[in-house]
């Protein structure tokens, strides 16, 4: 039995202890949003907040993710300046990678509040998307940054 | 000018039925989750593709597989533009199978590829949406007692131009279902358009940032359970004999049962699946493809180049003027075979009951899908329900006329008599086959004396698409599968003797559609030799190019648009250089300019793409643009990274760390361009990856001196 926090709601789950977090939230939570890309950390796809870090969970078993605070793109409010910024660039394509990209962007930006392109490269570049929205995942973080969108593209 | 247009009854289903309750608001999928989750309204069937709730809402039942390519906003805007609906109003639902869905161009078949869906239902769509029109203000003139021709419809109202009293859609709704649906439409015409042309925002966007659209893999319905595979490490191995006893001890773990492409492991859960899988001990009989080995093939290809093919295209006599010419030009290109290697990995969910099989899958292949699910199970066609999900990528790789991932699930369903999700890893997907075809050609070109060419020979040596499969029949003309010759046999260019042919190979690795097709070899090859051609008569390879293209003026028209946006022929900084192509495939026409370096240790940066695209009318914009930057991406991985190759009958790649893709820091800055167009509307998916390889390649050679002619780039070939 293991006792998560997730999204500021406590889940009980009873899984043996080297399970995945990536299909404890998937299978055993229900919250299809975090997805499931390579299993072996590859790709970010599985992208959640340990802690207000960006983390894959698919690298992450669920004994050592007990008691942490975990945040999944539900758990991120569409409020938020990230979340705006996707739908004003109108980022996704086949939006798969999307919600791990989206998590990585919320960490970069509460390191980095002003990332530059250097800094969006070295943060974003182990999330992949075969739909190559790369550009406009760029324009959106200087947009939730706060600065123009469109002069943002590298 | 307005076209009226006759409606077939094809078109409609029968209006007037009542479709209330449980309508699926938002942009959920249906899924057992979501839909306990509407509120239920009434809505009425205007037609196949249009319901409209009496709480005003437009569904717009789309036929057409969303994969990130715009459908899903496309399609409904050419609807938008007759229907004069609310925009904000639209939701969209996944067609069922069903023979109004089918395909306009393919016969009795449901399915999305080829780049083919604006075009192939930009009448079909508008039509629909002018026919839920008509009646919309038919039932409101009926209601007012008016003559219809003093209502006008406008944003989702009937508006009668003397009372100026006006009726919502939704308040219309049922009436106008009852009503019959015009014999024909007066579709406007495109000075009129106010919906088609607009950049739009993607009604989809909203559900992939929140979280809650759902794929395939999101899928679930009571009781699943979840299924892996193992299967054999050779194409064409069969298990031997195996032995379930350690995996059927693994907590979570229900059942394992042999099903013809494997071994599946059954569990509560992804994990415990997992686990059993790895505790499976099996013993493969390997086949005979468990010598099979890339270089030996690639050899037997190199060979076979020599030797005559099968005759795809012949015009004049290009062996005899090749001996003639003044100079002459030989080389061989190849390519590996590719992995679509989808963000989202294959899987498919079947809930398998006596009378009735429900399956919810990211397909691009409904029908075939279907009628293969039927078959397996022993039930009509008509008894399989598919439940078409977002596709997290399809690329060609989910529409499989072998139905791979579908008919697997359906036999392990069958087997465990629950309802079962199989979930494929990355690794499983990797080496699951089904790749880009590997190519090798060899290419010879003849000139003049003023270095024109006079004389170009193509023999190209590769493996059938379609071979085997109900496609050969309608594919294979006279020997030749259009598919490995497209964009070979039609090269735009003025050379007066012509000779391409063909051989296709007798190997048993999987082949199947990866975006841009043919288009994906042929390009890099065709346009890789014409700027060596360009090179040898001391030529500038844009000005070479348009002076070959002749009446061609589309291509013309693209090449010239992006040498102007890429200030061709301006100095370059030290250390980069440019390199152009065109290519023109699925109707459309790009032309791309790449901005190259080169490092010390051979690696290559690609720094800036410039693009320009003629796909007739545009209907949006914004997605041409995203396509054309998707498209630069996906070919970039091809260039770059790309290549599935075999050692003893074993694929060498498993995942992302040995089959790189192209990530963040490697995107260059891309300058895509539409040509303003007012011919008809033609594929926008994929046409913007055939031209990527030989740009960037050319752009190496002006920088480097180096000919790049086998894919990916191996950075050891360029060192300083």
């Amino acid at each position: 039995m293991f006792s998560l926090l997730i999204n500021g709601k406590k889940q009980t789950v009873k899984v043996s202890p080297d399970t995945p977090l990536l299909w404890v939230i998937r299978d055993h939570v229900g919250l299809t949003g975090t997805k499931f890309g390579c299993g072996k950390g590859l790709c970010g796809a599985c992208t959640v907040l340990i802690d207000g870090k960006a983390e894959r969970s698919c690298q992450i078993q669920v004994k050592d993710a007990a008691g942490k605070k975990i945040t999944t793109i539900e758990g991120v409010p569409e409020s938020s300046p990230v979340k705006k910024a996707w739908i004003e660039e109108d980022v996704p394509q086949c939006g798969y990678c999307q919600p791990g990209q989206i998590m990585q962007a919320v960490s970069l930006l509460k390191e980095k509040p002003r990332p530059t392109d250097a800094d969006i490269d070295a943060e974003m570049s182990g999330n992949i998307c075969r739909c190559g929205t790369y550009p406009r995942i760029r324009s959106a973080i200087h947009l939730a940054a706060g600065k123009p969108a469109k002069g943002g593209r590298k | 000018m307005s076209r009226i247009v006759k409606i077939s009854r094809r078109d409609f289903l029968k209006t007037g039925a009542l479709v209330g309750g449980g309508l699926i608001l938002g942009f959920s999928l249906p899924v057992t989750e979501a839909a306990a989750k509407g509120k239920a309204v009434a809505s009425f069937l205007q037609n196949a593709f249009i319901r409209i709730g009496t709480d005003d809402t437009v569904t717009i039942i789309v036929n057409k597989s969303e994969m990130g390519q715009g459908v899903y906003t496309a399609l409904p805007m050419l609807i938008a533009e007759e229907l004069e609906c609310d925009w904000s109003k639209i939701r969209i639902e996944s067609a069922p199978v069903g023979p109004e869905y089918n395909h306009t161009e393919w016969g009795p078949l449901q399915g999305t590829g080829g780049s083919s869906s604006v075009r192939s239902t930009w009448n079909q769509f508008r039509k629909a949406g002018a026919a839920a029109r008509t009646m919309l203000m038919q039932a409101a003139a009926e209601t007012w007692k008016v003559p219809q021709d003093t209502c006008r419809a406008e944003k989702g109202f009937v508006i009668n131009g003397k009372s100026k009293k006006r009726l919502s859609y939704g308040a219309l709704a049922e009436r106008a279902s009852k009503l019959e649906p015009p014999k024909e439409v007066v579709l406007k015409s495109p000075d009129k358009f106010k919906v088609i042309g607009r950049p739009t925002k993607r009604l989809d966007t909203p559900g992939k940032v929140s979280g809650k659209a759902l794929f395939g893999i999101d899928a679930g319905v009571k009781g699943m359970l979840i299924a892996v595979v193992e299967r054999p490490p050779v194409f064409g191995g069969k298990v031997g004999s195996f032995d379930a006893g350690k995996a059927k001890k693994v907590a979570g773990v229900v059942d394992v049962l042999q099903v013809p492409s494997g071994v599946a492991v059954v569990a509560s859960d992804f994990a415990s699946a997992e686990k059993g899988r790895e505790a499976l001990e099996i013993k493969w009989d390997e086949g005979e493809n468990a010598g099979l080995s890339t270089a030996k093939m690639r050899n037997h290809y190199a060979e076979l180049s020599k030797t005559p093919g099968t005759v795809a295209k012949k015009e004049g006599d290009a062996v005899q003027k090749l001996a003639g010419a003044a100079k002459t030009l030989s080389a061989e290109f190849e390519v590996p075979y590719l992995a679509h290697a989808t963000m989202e990995p294959l899987n498919c969910l079947v809930d398998l009951r006596e009378d009735s099989c429900e399956i919810w899958t990211g397909t691009q292949f409904q029908t075939v899908d279907r009628n293969t699910a039927a078959a397996i199970a022993g039930l009509k066609n008509e008894q399989v329900k598919i439940h078409t999900m977002l596709l997290g990528g399809g690329f060609g790789r989910r529409a499989n006329p072998r139905s791979d991932f579908v008919s697997e699930a359906v036999h392990i369903a069958k087997g465990v008599k629950r309802p079962v999700k199989v979930i494929w890893t990355r690794e499983d997907d990797m080496k699951g086959g089904f790749y880009r075809p590997m190519w090798y050609d060899r290419i010879s070109a003849g000139l003049d004396e003023k270095g024109t060419p006079v004389a170009w020979r193509h023999t190209i040596v590769g493996q059938s698409i379609v071979k085997g499969t109900f496609f050969e029949k309608s594919f294979v003309k006279n020997g030749i599968d259009g598919t490995s010759v497209e964009g070979a046999a039609d090269i735009p260019y003025d050379i007066p003797n012509i000779f391409v042919d063909l051989h296709t190979t007798d190997i048993s690795v999987p082949v199947l559609w990866w975006r841009s097709v043919g288009h994906s070899h042929t390009a890099f090859v065709v346009e890789s030799f014409i700027d060596e051609l360009a090179h040898v008569s001391g030529k500038d390879p844009f000005e070479f190019r348009m002076g070959l293209l002749g009446k061609n003026k589309r291509h013309k028209a693209v090449l010239e648009l992006a040498a102007k946006k890429a200030e061709w022929g301006n100095p370059l900084p030290e250390g980069r250089g440019r390199g152009i192509a065109v290519h023109s495939s699925f109707g459309s026409y790009v032309a791309e300019v790449a901005e190259v370096s080169v490092d010390r240790k051979g690696e290559v940066t690609v720094h800036k793409v410039t693009c320009v695209i003629d796909c007739g009318r545009t209907v949006n914009p914004s997605t041409v643009e995203a396509q054309m930057e998707s498209a630069i991406a996906f070919g970039l991985s091809a260039t770059l990274f790309g290549e599935i190759t075999f050692k003893d009958g074993r694929i060498e790649q498993s995942n992302f760390n040995d089959y790189p893709v192209l990530r963040m820091r490697e995107m260059p800055k891309v300058d895509v361009s539409i040509i303003s167009s007012t011919e008809s509307p033609q594929g926008v998916g994929e046409p913007g990856v055939p031209p990527v390889a030989p740009a960037v390649c050319n752009a190496i050679f002006s920088l480097t001196g180096k000919r790049i002619r086998s894919l990916p780039i191996k950075p050891e070939e360029l060192k300083a």
